[in-house]
Formats: C-alpha cells, sequence, structure tokens
C-alpha cells in the first residue's frame, strides 16, 4: 500500500474513478450472473471480491488519498463493494438453493423395496389377552396375585372345598407327582392362588389370579393339558352376587365389546354356594343366527364359572363367613383368545410357531 | 339326563304346551344345561315293514349287501302300488319275515337327512332299512349293532299286532321332543323322571304330581331275611341305611314289558331287554331309585349286606372278574356268597336270567361315599352308582320296590310275595336354622320373609317359623330365625347358602342387580410383575418371538443337554401319571422345552428364528417332603400352614432365548450375517441394562453350551443370573437343531430383585469429553472383561466409557497373543480436562491393565 501523498488529486487516480468502479461492479455482477453452479461462482468471487479485484484494488488505494478526498471516495468504494457482495450472496443462496434441490433429487431411493434388516419380534397372544385382563382389573383397584404351578393337594383341592371323594381328584382329572403321597399337583386352576391370598393378605381383598393350569387331557382342537385361567376374588364384608354380576359385566364389555348383555345361570361348584354359570350375548350374531359359528346358533356364548365364596372355603382360610362374604369366578384366557381373535385350533397356542404369535404384535 | 317332553308333562299339570326348545329353555334357567335335543326331527313316511325275500351278495370291499324285497303295505313301490319294496341293506342281522322300519323316499331322519331313491351299490334302493342310530334313539354301542328288528325290540307280541305299512314315528315315540340336560353332581334327584319332573312345574309354576305317591306295603316279619352289618363305616356313616327286599314269584320268563314302557326307555336312551330288567330300570328312571333284582333260585341264604374281606372275588355282569377290596359294600347271600358290589354292579351267578320266574327286588339305601369309592376303585361308572353317589332319596325305597312288584305283577304275571322286608335305619334327618334376611344379604335383592318361605315350601322344605324373642304372640318378628327340614331328596341343603341359591335360582337369577364394588386401594402391578413385561417386552423388540411350552421333558432330554450326572437340574420332580410316559419329569430349565419349539419352527420352513419364552422351572432342593393334609374347620395353624409351604419345591422363574439361522437378515442390501454367540450375550446384558443393572460376565464351561463360548453372567455381588451363547456342537446334534444355534437363560427372580432397588441419578456433567485410544497386546487366554475392568479401574472415575475397537492377532504381535484396541473417554464433572491430565490418565490405565493380566501397550 502506498503512503499519504498530501498533493494527490483523486480524480486523477484512475482506480477510484466513478466511471471504471461503475463497470467493476456492472462486470462482477454480470460474472455472478452468468455463474451456473458454486464452483463457477467460487472462480467469479476470486476474480471480482479477491484481493487482485479492481474493488480492492480500488480499496486499497484510498488509504492514498489526501484526508479531503478520503471521505468521498471511500463512501464510492464502499458501495461499489456492498453492491457486488449483495449481489454475490443473492446468488450464491439461488444457487444452494438449486443445488439443495438437486441433492434431494439425487438421493431418491425407492422406500417401497423391502426394509426387514433384523426380524421382528412378538408376544404370545395368551400373554398379551392376560395382561390387558389384569389390566382391566388393575384399573378398578384390584391386584394381581400368582402362585406355584406345583401345587400342595391341600391349597388345590381341600380347603376349596373340594374333599377326599371329589371326582376332580381322581387321576383322569389331576396330574400327581410321585409319589402320590408327597400331596402335590400340577394345579388344577388358579384357585390355589385364592387361598394362599385369603391366608396371607388383609381384607378386604380384590385379586385376579391369571395362571397356567394342567388337566390331563390329550391335545386336540379344543383342548390342552396346559391351558391358562384367569380367576377373580373379592372379600369383604357386605359382597352380594349383585356385585359379581356387577364385575363380571364390566369385565364382558371391556374384553369383548360395550353393551353386551350377560346372563347367569344356576350351576354347582364346590368352591361357591350360591354357585353360577356365566354367558353373554354372542358378538357376531348376537343371537339372531342359528347357524353362527361362534355361539352355536344359541345366542349365548358361555365364559366361565362363578359364585359367592363357599362358607367352608372362608372358614378353612380363617375368614369368619358370618362377618364377609366374598364372589369368585374363572374363565378360560384360550377361550377368550378364541372367541376374541377367531383362532380355530387350541394347538396353535401351544406348539410354539413363531408364525402364530407374530401376526398379534405386541398389543392385543 | 333325558326328559321326553310327553313324559314330563304327565307329573307337571297345568304346564303350557311347549316345544323341546322352550322346555330346555325353560330347565336351564334353573340350573340344568342343555346337552341336546333328541327327536321331534323326523317326518315320515317311516313304517313298519315285512321282509319277504332278499339276495345277499358280497360286495369288491369283502363286505356283503342285501336285496331285499320287503312288505311295506299301501306304501308299496309307487310304479305298481301294493308291490313289495325294493331295497338295498348293508346290515346283516335280520331275516326274512323279520319286522323291520323302513323309512320311504320324501321322508326326513334326525339330523336333516333327506331320503331319496337312490343308487347304492349298483342298484337302486327305495328307502332304507333303519338302525336305531339312523333314528336318532339309543345311544349305546347297541344302536350301532345293526338295523331294528322289532320282533326282538318289542317282543314278539307286541310285534304281532303290527301291520306291514304300520307307522313307526307314533310306533317307537319318534314325535315325541327328548330333552337331554346336564345335571350338576349336587343335584341327584334331577337323574329322574320325578326330579326333572319337580324342577319343570319350578320353572312352568305348573303342579307337580309326584309319582312316587304310592302307598307300599306295610313291611311285616314274614319277608326275605336280610342283615346289615358294616365292620368299617366310612364317616361314621354305616354303607346301607335301609333295604327293602320284596319277591315276586310264577313271573312268565318269556314276557316282554308293555309298548309303553319300552317306548320310554327307548327314548331314555336304554335298550329294552326283558321284564325284569326293564321294571328296574323304568322305576329307577321315573323315580332315582336303583333297583336289582336277584333271580331267588339262585341264593342261598338270608341277604347279608357286609363289608368286603380281602382277596374275595366277583365276576360282575359285564363277565369281568375283580379282585374286592376290603372298603367294599357287599350284598351277599349267607354273608359267603357275593351277589354285587352295593350300589354299582351285580354278579353274573345271581342275574336275573331267560329262565328266572321268581324275582327278589332289591331297593336299598347305601351311602353315597361308600358307592362313589367302589365305582372308582373298579372304574364302574354304572346308573346305580351315578345315583347313589349323588344321593338317592331313603324316603322312597318302599315305593319303588312297590311299583316294581306291581309291574312284575301285572305284566308278568307274577305273585307278590305276602312277606315284606324293610330293614331301615334311617338317620333323623337335622332341621337347619335359616335367618330369613340372608337371601336378601348374599344376593343384594330384597327378598321378603314370606317369599323366602313360601320358595322353600315350593321345593319341598318344611319350614317352621321359631318365634323370636320380642314376639312370644302373635306373628313372628321378620328377622327371626326359620327351621328348615330339607326334603329328603335333597342332600345337598346342608347351610345356609344353600338354601339361598335355591331361593335365587326359583326367583330367577336373571333378577340379580349389577352393581360394580368399590375395590378401593390397588397398588398397581408388583415390581416382579412390571419386570416381566419389560423383559418380555425387551426380547421381542428385539426380534424375538414369544412362545409358550409344556413344563414336560423326558430323562433322554438330560442327556441330549449333556448334563453332567451330579448336575442339579437332573434333580425334579416326576409325574405320577404324565401324559406321555417318554416325558413324565418337570422341567429344570425353559431351555429345555424352548429347544423343541425352535427344531419345530425349523423344520417347518423357518430357518432364520429367534424365540423366548418365560416360565416356571422346578427345581427341587432336595427330597420331597410330604406335604400335610389338615382338616378345612378352621385355618391350619402356622407350624402346619410352614410345613405346606416348604413341602412345594421352590419354582423359580426363567426366562429363555433361542435364536439360529441369520441374526441380520440377507436381502437386496447386501449378505445376511449369521447368529453367533454375541447375539444371546448381548441379548442378556442389554435386557439387564433394560432394568438398571449391569451383568458381569465372565467365561464358563456349562452344559449345554459350547465350553468355548459359553458366557456365565453374574451379579456385581457374584449372584449367578443366567447363561449365553452358543450350544455344544453334541447338543445341537442330539436335539436336531441346525449348527451354531445360540440360547440363553437368566433367572427372572434374581434378576426381579437385582433392580428392587430404586436408581439413585448421577448428576450429568456438561464439560467437554476428551477421548484417547490405546492398543494392548494380551496373551490370548486373557479376558477382554479382564483387561476392560484393569483399564476401569486404573484410569479412575473420570473415566466415562471405555469401548473394545478391534482385536488384531498376527505376526506383528507374535503367536499365542493378541491385541485389543480400546477406545477411552474422559470427563471431568467440574472443568475442562487437560491434554496432559488425560494422557495421565491413560498412562495409568495402561499401567493397571499391565499390573493385573501384563498388557503392553503397542
Amino acid at each position: 500500500m502506498s503512503g499519504p501523498n498530501k498533493s494527490y488529486d483523486p480524480v486523477e487516480v484512475s482506480a477510484l474513478d466513478p466511471t471504471t468502479l461503475a463497470e467493476a461492479v456492472a462486470e462482477a455482477l454480470a460474472a455472478f450472473a452468468a455463474s451456473d453452479s458454486l464452483d463457477s461462482l467460487k472462480t467469479a468471487r476470486l476474480a471480482h471480491q479477491g484481493d487482485s479485484s479492481a474493488l480492492s484494488r480500488a480499496n486499497r488505494e484510498i488509504g492514498a488519498l489526501p484526508p479531503t478526498a478520503k471521505a468521498d471516495a471511500g463512501k464510492r468504494v464502499g458501495m461499489a463493494r456492498g453492491q457486488v457482495a449483495k449481489a454475490l450472496a443473492t446468488r450464491q443462496s439461488e444457487l444452494e438453493v438449486e443445488r439443495d434441490a438437486r441433492l434431494l433429487v439425487e438421493e431418491t431411493v425407492d422406500v417401497t423395496a423391502p426394509a426387514a434388516r433384523r426380524p421382528v419380534g412378538a408376544r404370545h397372544p395368551l400373554e398379551l389377552i392376560s395382561e390387558r385382563i389384569g389390566d382391566i382389573f388393575v384399573a378398578m383397584g384390584w391386584e394381581i396375585a400368582e402362585g406355584p404351578e406345583l401345587e400342595s393337594e391341600w391349597f388345590n383341592f381341600d380347603a376349596l372345598n373340594l374333599g377326599a371323594d371329589h371326582p376332580a381328584r381322581q387321576m383322569q382329572d389331576t396330574f400327581f407327582v410321585d409319589p402320590p403321597d408327597a400331596g402335590l399337583v400340577l394345579r388344577t386352576h388358579t384357585s390355589p392362588v385364592q387361598v394362599r391370598s385369603m391366608l396371607e393378605r388383609d381384607l378386604p381383598l380384590y385379586i385376579v389370579c391369571p395362571g397356567k393350569v394342567f388337566r390331563t387331557d390329550e391335545l386336540d382342537a379344543t383342548h390342552s393339558a396346559v391351558f391358562h385361567q384367569i380367576e377373580g376374588l373379592a372379600v369383604a364384608e357386605g359382597l352380594t352376587m349383585a356385585h359379581l354380576r356387577g364385575t363380571l359385566d364390566h369385565f364382558v364389555e371391556a374384553l369383548f365389546g360395550a353393551g353386551l348383555e350377560t346372563r347367569l345361570r344356576p350351576s354347582y361348584f364346590p368352591f361357591t354356594e350360591p354357585s353360577a354359570e356365566l354367558d353373554f350375548r354372542c358378538f357376531i350374531c348376537g343371537g339372531s343366527d342359528d347357524h353362527c359359528r361362534t355361539c352355536g346358533g344359541t345366542g349365548w356364548i358361555e365364559w366361565g364359572g362363578c359364585g359367592m365364596v363357599n362358607r367352608h372355603v372362608l372358614t378353612a382360610c380363617g375368614i369368619d363367613p358370618d362377618r364377609y362374604t366374598g364372589f369368585a369366578f374363572g374363565m378360560g384366557i384360550e377361550r377368550a383368545l378364541m372367541l376374541r381373535h377367531g383362532v380355530k385350533d387350541m394347538r396353535e397356542m401351544v406348539e410354539g410357531d413363531v408364525r402364530f404369535s407374530t401376526q398379534f404384535g405386541m398389543e392385543i | 339326563m333325558r326328559a321326553p317332553v310327553s313324559w314330563l308333562r304327565e307329573y307337571v299339570e297345568g304346564a303350557p304346551v311347549a316345544t323341546g326348545r322352550e322346555v330346555a329353555a325353560r330347565l336351564v334357567r334353573l340350573g340344568l344345561e342343555e346337552e341336546d335335543l333328541h327327536g321331534g326331527d323326523i317326518s315320515g313316511p317311516l313304517v313298519v315293514g315285512r321282509v319277504l325275500e332278499f339276495v345277499e351278495e358280497l360286495q369288491k370291499n369283502g363286505k356283503p349287501i342285501r336285496r331285499c324285497q320287503v312288505d311295506v303295505g299301501q306304501h308299496g313301490q309307487r310304479i305298481s302300488e301294493g308291490t313289495p319294496q325294493g331295497i338295498v341293506c348293508g346290515a346283516t342281522n335280520f331275516a326274512v319275515d323279520d319286522l323291520v322300519v323302513v323309512v320311504l323316499p320324501g321322508a326326513v331322519l334326525p339330523g336333516g337327512v333327506h331320503i331319496s331313491a337312490r343308487k347304492t351299490y349298483g342298484q337302486v334302493s327305495n328307502g332304507m332299512i333303519c338302525s336305531a342310530a339312523e333314528l336318532g334313539i339309543g345311544s349305546g354301542p347297541d344302536a350301532t349293532d345293526g338295523i331294528i328288528v322289532l320282533q326282538s325290540l318289542l317282543g314278539d307280541e307286541a310285534a304281532a299286532t303290527l301291520t306291514p305299512g304300520d307307522d313307526a314315528i307314533e310306533l317307537l315315540g319318534l314325535a315325541d321332543e327328548v330333552v337331554e340336560v346336564t345335571v350338576t353332581p349336587d343335584r341327584g334327584y334331577c337323574l329322574s323322571m320325578r326330579g326333572m319332573a319337580r324342577e319343570y312345574s319350578h320353572a312352568t309354576g305348573g303342579t307337580f304330581r309326584d309319582p312316587a305317591n304310592i302307598q307300599p306295603e306295610p313291611a311285616n316279619d314274614s319277608g326275605y331275611a336280610v342283615q346289615l352289618t358294616d365292620e368299617a363305616p366310612l364317616n361314621d356313616r354305616t354303607g346301607c341305611d335301609r333295604y327293602v327286599a320284596r319277591v315276586v314269584r310264577g313271573v312268565d320268563a318269556s314276557a316282554v314289558s308293555p309298548p309303553w314302557m319300552q317306548k320310554r326307555l327307548t327314548q331314555m336312551g336304554m335298550r329294552p331287554i326283558s321284564l325284569a330288567v326293564d321294571v328296574t330300570n323304568y322305576v329307577m328312571l321315573l323315580l332315582g331309585q336303583p333297583l336289582h333284582a336277584f333271580d331267588v333260585s339262585t341264593l342261598r341264604g338270608p341277604i347279608v349286606v357286609r363289608r368286603a374281606q380281602a382277596g374275595e372275588t366277583l365276576k360282575t355282569l359285564d363277565d369281568v372278574v375283580r379282585t374286592l377290596y376290603p372298603q367294599d359294600l357287599l350284598i351277599t347271600d349267607g354273608g359267603t356268597g357275593v351277589l354285587a358290589i352295593a350300589g354299582v354292579m351285580g354278579g353274573a351267578t345271581s342275574e336275573v336270567a331267560a329262565s328266572t320266574t321268581d324275582v327278589l327286588v332289591e331297593a336299598a339305601h347305601f351311602d353315597p361315599t361308600s358307592v362313589a369309592r367302589s365305582s372308582r376303585r373298579h372304574r364302574l361308572i354304572t346308573e346305580a352308582s351315578k345315583r347313589f353317589e349323588r344321593g338317592v332319596d331313603p324316603d322312597i325305597t318302599a315305593v319303588a320296590a312297590q311299583l316294581a312288584v306291581d309291574l312284575l305283577v301285572e305284566f308278568g304275571g307274577g305273585v307278590a310275595d305276602e312277606g315284606v322286608t324293610d330293614a331301615d335305619h334311617r338317620p333323623d334327618r337335622a332341621r337347619i336354622d335359616l335367618d330369613p334376611s340372608l337371601p336378601a344379604r348374599l344376593v343384594g335383592l330384597p327378598y321378603s320373609r314370606a317369599e323366602v318361605i313360601a320358595t322353600l315350601r315350593e321345593i319341598g322344605c318344611d319350614v317352621l317359623e321359631l318365634s323370636g324373642s320380642g314376639s312370644e304372640h302373635g306373628t313372628p318378628a321378620d328377622s327371626s330365625v326359620l327351621s328348615v327340614l330339607p326334603p329328603s331328596w335333597r342332600p345337598d341343603l346342608t347351610n345356609g347358602p344353600d338354601f339361598v341359591e335355591e331361593v335365587v335360582r326359583l326367583r330367577g337369577y336373571d333378577q340379580i342387580p349389577s352393581v360394580l364394588p368399590q375395590a378401593g386401594s390397588g397398588r398397581g402391578l408388583t415390581h416382579g410383575q412390571r419386570v416381566r413385561r419389560v423383559v418380555a417386552n425387551f426380547l421381542a423388540a428385539q426380534g424375538f418371538v414369544e412362545v409358550l411350552t409344556y413344563p414336560f421333558v423326558s430323562p433322554q432330554s438330560h442327556d441330549d443337554l449333556g448334563l453332567p450326572a451330579d448336575d442339579q437340574r437332573r434333580h425334579t420332580v416326576r409325574i405320577a401319571n404324565p401324559l406321555s410316559d417318554e416325558a413324565p419329569l418337570m422341567r429344570t430349565s425353559v431351555l429345555s422345552t424352548l429347544v423343541e419349539a425352535l427344531r419345530r419352527n425349523v423344520s417347518r420352513g423357518q430357518r432364520d428364528t429367534a424365540i423366548f419364552e418365560l416360565g416356571l422351572v422346578t427345581r427341587p432342593s432336595g427330597v420331597l417332603l410330604a406335604a400335610p393334609v389338615p382338616g378345612t374347620h378352621a385355618r391350619p395353624d402356622d407350624a402346619t400352614l410352614t410345613q405346606i409351604l416348604a413341602a412345594v419345591p421352590p419354582q423359580p422363574r426363567m426366562i429363555a432365548f433361542a435364536l439360529t439361522g441369520a441374526s441380520d437378515r440377507a436381502g437386496w442390501w447386501g449378505p445376511g450375517r449369521p447368529a453367533d454367540w454375541a447375539d444371546v450375550v448381548g441379548a442378556a446384558r442389554a435386557m439387564a441394562s433394560a432394568l438398571a443393572i449391569e451383568l458381569v460376565v465372565t467365561a464358563d464351561d456349562y452344559a449345554p453350551w459350547h465350553p468355548g463360548r459359553c458366557a456365565r453372567l453374574t451379579l456385581a455381588d457374584g449372584t449367578v443370573v443366567g447363561h449365553a451363547g452358543e450350544l455344544h456342537p453334541k447338543v445341537v446334534a442330539a436335539v436336531g437343531l441346525p449348527p451354531r444355534t445360540c440360547v440363553g437363560e437368566l433367572n427372572v427372580d434374581v434378576l426381579t430383585a437385582a433392580c428392587e432397588a430404586r436408581v439413585q441419578a448421577r448428576e450429568l456433567s456438561t464439560y467437554p469429553v476428551a477421548r484417547s485410544d490405546v492398543a494392548l497386546v494380551v496373551d490370548e487366554q486373557i479376558h477382554a472383561s479382564a483387561l476392560e475392568s484393569a483399564l476401569r479401574h486404573g484410569a479412575g472415575e473420570l473415566l466415562e466409557s471405555v469401548s473394545l475397537m478391534d482385536i488384531y492377532r498376527g505376526d506383528q504381535i507374535g503367536s499365542g497373543r493378541k491385541s485389543l484396541a480400546y477406545h477411552l473417554v474422559f470427563r471431568a464433572p467440574d472443568r475442562t480436562l487437560t491434554t496432559k491430565e488425560v494422557n495421565g490418565l491413560r498412562d495409568q490405565a495402561v499401567a493397571s491393565a499391565a499390573t493385573a493380566v501384563g498388557a503392553v501397550q503397542r
């Protein structure tokens, strides 16, 4: 850069000549406009904005001007440089937008191509429906109780008013542990959990007991030696069959759909008195189809047994039957799955074929 | 139990006319479950036919058929009416001149079978000669014996009155609908028309006419001698508390029962046999009292009822010689010859036979428990045992005998002995106090006192209104207790709730209101339940599919898994009556049954399969202790309860997972990645991380894993959580799985306990991280976990993470050595670390590794 020259006449410095400046600006704008890529714009920028460009040179000459001329020339050069910078920025951003748009087009893939690099997992629908049922009761303030599958006979039978001569205690229904005097069986229902709960927990008691149960049935489309039940038990002062019915009505609606009519029929179970069978209106035909495959044309779906807890059961668990009453109910979870999801064959639930579970995903 | 609608109506006056379906629906509301509906779905022509001639031919399949000409009267073939009908028949149990049942074209048989002239065995058959099964009558094995020959079904005498062409629908009672219901074990009285009609009267409001309302001849001392003994009563109840013996002599041995009785028996699903047998069956079906008929000529002494002695045998009516148990109650003659197992089945020698003319009718009341036990011990469930087991009315013993005697006299031409034996030791039935407000309190409906009393009387109870303390005169107070004597046919009514059920039942279960109880304050799922959902959902999200398997295994499976002889997992519980003799053991690991599910999936074509199961296993800790069986009259004492609980073997909850084929699939993106040990070890560690548990991994040699590819997973305190890795090649071969199958099994109970404590959050530093890489050479046998732990120890608390980036083996470092490259990340909670600090920390880490495992920095 040259040193200050007090006798310097700005008009005579060609680089600062307004016409020259205007030409430099015009050339720069033309070059920017002509740039059709970010690369050519970069070249144009170096040419017109770089150290060796006309405008940079002009800028440097300002310092050599006498003070009186500096302001005027500075203003002129500044404006020219500003004009060029603005044009550059505009073009830069135009070209960037263009480039970005082009990149997106270039990067387009076929998203319909299969993308399952990792196999998909799933829960077993029996477990899912058990959890769902459990949640229905938990939402009402009940709790989920559990117990062992290999169980003592006292819990599985005696305490439930199933005396030594009850037919269920014969070999044809129950798996007994060897030797038979071990007093152990594979539980035939989840009711022993109810007994354990009555012995262990404080009253009032509101529990459901989901779980595996065992009967000596050969596997076929409707039977399995290992299946699942959910049982409910409530023991408190003042509980009635009306409470039992209210609970079951809610349960049926929550699991199968709102507005389903229920029906109680008298029945017999050793652990309840009075006892009942619970049916609900066929949610497929509503009772209008004599050949309905879901309800067999009866219009009702048999759904489980229930009743008021037998006094003998309360007594065996140390609960005063004159002060407390209770109700209990029990259903098959396989049956719920078959009804609710149209599963036709029990065998599919026990064979462990991944195709069975996979169709249900992780929410049922 | 079956009930023909017309028979029901005989004993219920004023019941509205109803179809079988309507009758069934009414009975269902009272607690009898509808099983089936028979009859009423048949339309003619169904007629009596006489076989005129037939030609028998053998078919290609070796079975004979008969081309028959059958006289069907005015229904004869349409081509020229009145001529015999040409019918092809596959049965051969008939002869020329036999009367048969012929269904003609245009008829509809049960099950909607439309009959038309059709070609069978190459011949046009103009109708069909029917079997009992085709007509929907008789469900026993007899029904398929062949076609019905009316002479043998109805007897020659009755058959003689028939003419070809007669309507067989009416003859066989096929127009009559028969309702079949399931009777619950508490309602033994419903195993009779008497009981069914009583229920039907409740259902319809009709008036019940008791078929047992017969006056029996009074007992006297001149009847057949009977002695009731019981040396070993069960539950303090004598085996037989009433025994009525009546004798009818001179019965026409060839007499058959009248058509109406045969029709009823047929409708009820029984086959008419002979007059004596038919009468005993008929009375049983009508009144519910099983009877037995002995041939008097075979009896060698008085009837003695006693318990069996060891070694005694009896050849029963089904021709089986049975060794008797000392607990069996027996009917004997003179105490020596065994005639019958009381209430279960008679013996062959004293059976009424074709030559029997003098009949002893036994009507007795046996202890339900005694009969039930004999029935089960001998695996003999008979019509008699079913009824005695459920309770027979002890007050109609003499009535039933009288009815049988009357029928034998009327239809067999016999004469009843004047002697009437009635050994009667019935205990008094106890009255039961009932609070009349109990039904309302238990059901939630305001049944009035009057309603309760009326209902109980309706079912046959004798109700006394005891005057309460506040009302010595006049009507008793509403709350005063009722004294109820249940009817003799209702041994099931023993306490308040039993009566309540009767009140609700008769007033209608449909009246029970629906009220949702307020459970109050549940605590939600337990920690354990939540943990199980987490681990199951986690594995499912990782690509594993949940399955459920049977928990039964064979002893062979322990060998297949290569368990050492002394492995605790061989110690398990055996099922006395397993589903399959090959798999009598309870599984001790979920893996042992999961591998079979994996094998099935692979064999079904799913080569890339990842499955898991969460379930219980049985791990008895020692010898099984016998679980005590205390009484149920009160809560067992704590010591007994503890003993029961201790006798139940521990059943930990395990989660097992298995992986075979490709872990990452092959596809257009490139090749897949075969599953390997790291997939399952990684899954196990990640599952634990999902519970905020860090597992410690060490190498292990543990069946059924590959000894060089088995990771033992423990908690920081050393508690074993489980194992994961590749299966032993021998196990893979023994079980039939693809090579390199990888599996893991973790104890969920241990995981649950390990994450019970609340996680305490640590503060997060927002200062920048500093990174440093280091490569360390160690001997081949040094485990990565040991090296990593040494690095962590040396680097101290400022080390945020350490990642193993590469494992190198090669010439540069020599054989038997490996180089592990680690990426270390440091961060301080309170400042930015300087390069000098970081280098210092890295050097400490390296020094620690050098000391611990002899690592040398490369």
